[in-house]
């Protein structure tokens, strides 16, 4: 059963929270993620659900060496 | 001494430096000090120092901003951060004087002054600034109007030569496509979920100025279905010297048209009996030679659209790729839904498939060009080639030279 906006929001959030440190995952891996465990959720509402986590902060986009969907963490290759 | 001898023998040369500008910059902003300094050392230590990537962006962008940190902080604190941002130009490189005062006078604000315009993708670079500096810069820059490009796995930044705006050759308005698509596609430039980059770029005719057969993922080349246009008199004013070649950019006064425009025909589908020049118009391959050399004098169709080709790429282990046929032809007005349902069309089968890293015309060989086609609906066409040639440069072989000093006549390209 699709999952609602809000629902679909934590859920990929929870995808993210619990791969952080151990695997890096792009926003088409989160998309199949979500289509594995709800085969009848709407692809658009899960990019859009990827934006509100990255528009309100809760996630961030990074780029290493391809570009990834991740919790927000201190960058490593700067100087503090 | 000097803290950068091995970059001040670049200036002994015979041409302009990139190491003068760079210090001229470095009198004012300690990042161009630090950024030559730091050159020096990588090329006395034969490594870079550059750090690539990271977390760094704007606030809900993914694309646009690429982190670079200097790996010796420490010994160059001025490029401990040298980010680039990427800024999405207009279609076709036009902009008034007031619009890039107001760029360098951002940048100059906010970051080192140093400009790459403009990168390869198309967009203008700005190069080397701090990770607090680049939500202020995002900031300016937004309110004068302007944008981030693409980077990252992401939709780039489309580019178009400058088409209808100054070309007779373009077969499509270049410049409104170039900006239709970037419009139509701003949620996937911005926010990278693809497996990869794709880029997209779109020239006017075959002469394809922006060199998107080699460059681009999705080639968008102008070109005319109907026959080309001949004025014989002014195809005997080139043959009798009144008129100058390739519009004057030639170092020959005088055409022969037989040894210079038909018998170089790559189709051998042109004869001139000395009066009349005639086109055998179906085995004609658009190749653009003899419009280019002779244009008062053939000028192409007027049933034109663009030839969509995809799949160029240049992986550093592979090699070069040249980008496949796929649509021969293909109207090319306003409001572009075809072209448009196409790429998506493309993007969905590449997302689903691709793996991480994996170019769309690297797919398209893993999987095949059979299930490409089937995938986003298309006909497969004569004109796809299996094995497009894989470089995208055109070596001359001795024997060139040697028929040329023979007597045979080329015109310098």
């Amino acid at each position: 059963m699709a999952l609602s906006k809000e629902e679909l929001v934590e859920f990929i959030y929870q995808l993210v929270l619990k791969a952080q440190g151990k695997k890096q995952l792009k926003a088409m891996d989160l998309q199949k993620a979500v289509l594995k465990e709800h085969p009848d959720q709407d692809k658009t509402m899960v990019k859009f659900a990827i934006k509100e986590l990255i528009d309100t902060g809760r996630c961030v986009y990074t780029y290493f060496g391809g570009s990834f969907v991740e919790i927000p963490h201190e960058e490593g290759a700067a100087k503090h | 001494m000097s803290d950068t001898p091995l970059l001040d023998k670049l200036e002994t040369g015979p041409w302009p430096s990139f190491v003068k500008d760079l210090k001229r910059a470095a009198a004012r902003k300690p990042a161009a000090k630090d950024l030559l300094r730091q050159l020096d050392r990588s090329y006395k230590d034969k490594i870079t120092h550059w750090k690539h990537g990271g977390i760094v962006g704007v606030l809900g962008y993914g694309s646009g901003i690429i982190g670079r940190y200097s790996d010796l902080p420490d010994e160059f604190p001025g490029v401990e951060h040298f980010h680039t941002v990427r800024v999405n130009q207009p279609s076709g490189w036009f902009y008034t004087t007031k619009a890039l005062r107001d760029l360098c006078d951002i940048w100059d604000r906010h970051g080192s002054s140093i400009l790459n315009v403009h990168g390869s993708t198309g967009d203008m670079v700005f190069l080397g600034t701090t990770t607090d500096e680049l939500e202020p810069c995002f900031a300016e820059l937004t309110a004068k109007g302007w944008d981030l490009g693409g980077s990252g796995s992401a939709m780039r930044t489309p580019s178009c030569c400058l088409g209808k705006a100054r070309c007779e050759y373009a077969c499509y308005d270049t410049m409104d496509l170039c900006y239709q698509l970037t419009q139509e596609f701003q949620f996937d430039m911005h926010r990278p979920s693809f497996p990869y980059k794709y880029k997209i770029k779109c020239s006017g005719c075959p002469n394809d100025c922006v060199a998107s057969v080699a460059r681009a993922d999705l080639s968008v080349i102008g070109v005319w279905k109907d026959d080309i246009r001949i004025d014989q008199a002014a195809v005997k004013a080139y043959a009798g010297g009144e008129l100058k070649p390739r519009g004057g950019g030639s170092p020959y006064a005088k055409l022969d048209v037989k040894a210079d425009v038909t018998d170089l025909c790559p189709t051998a589908c042109m004869k001139y009996d000395g009066g009349k020049l005639t086109i055998d118009n179906k085995n004609c391959n658009h190749c653009m030679h003899c419009i280019s050399l002779m244009p008062q004098a053939l000028r192409i169709g007027t049933e034109t659209g663009a030839t969509l080709l995809q799949g160029s790429h240049a992986p550093i282990l592979e090699g070069a790729q040249m980008s496949w046929v796929i649509v021969p032809f293909m109207p090319m007005e306003a409001p572009y839904d075809e072209i448009k349902e196409l790429i998506a069309a493309i993007h969905e089968w590449w997302s689903e498939n691709g793996k991480n890293r994996e170019r769309v015309g690297e797919l398209m060989l893993r999987l095949g060009m059979r299930s490409f086609f089937k995938a986003v609906g298309l006909e497969p066409p004569a004109q796809t080639v299996r094995t497009p040639r894989a470089n995208p440069f055109f070596f001359w072989h001795a024997e060139d030279f040697e028929a040329e000093a023979a007597g045979r006549k080329y015109i310098k390209l």
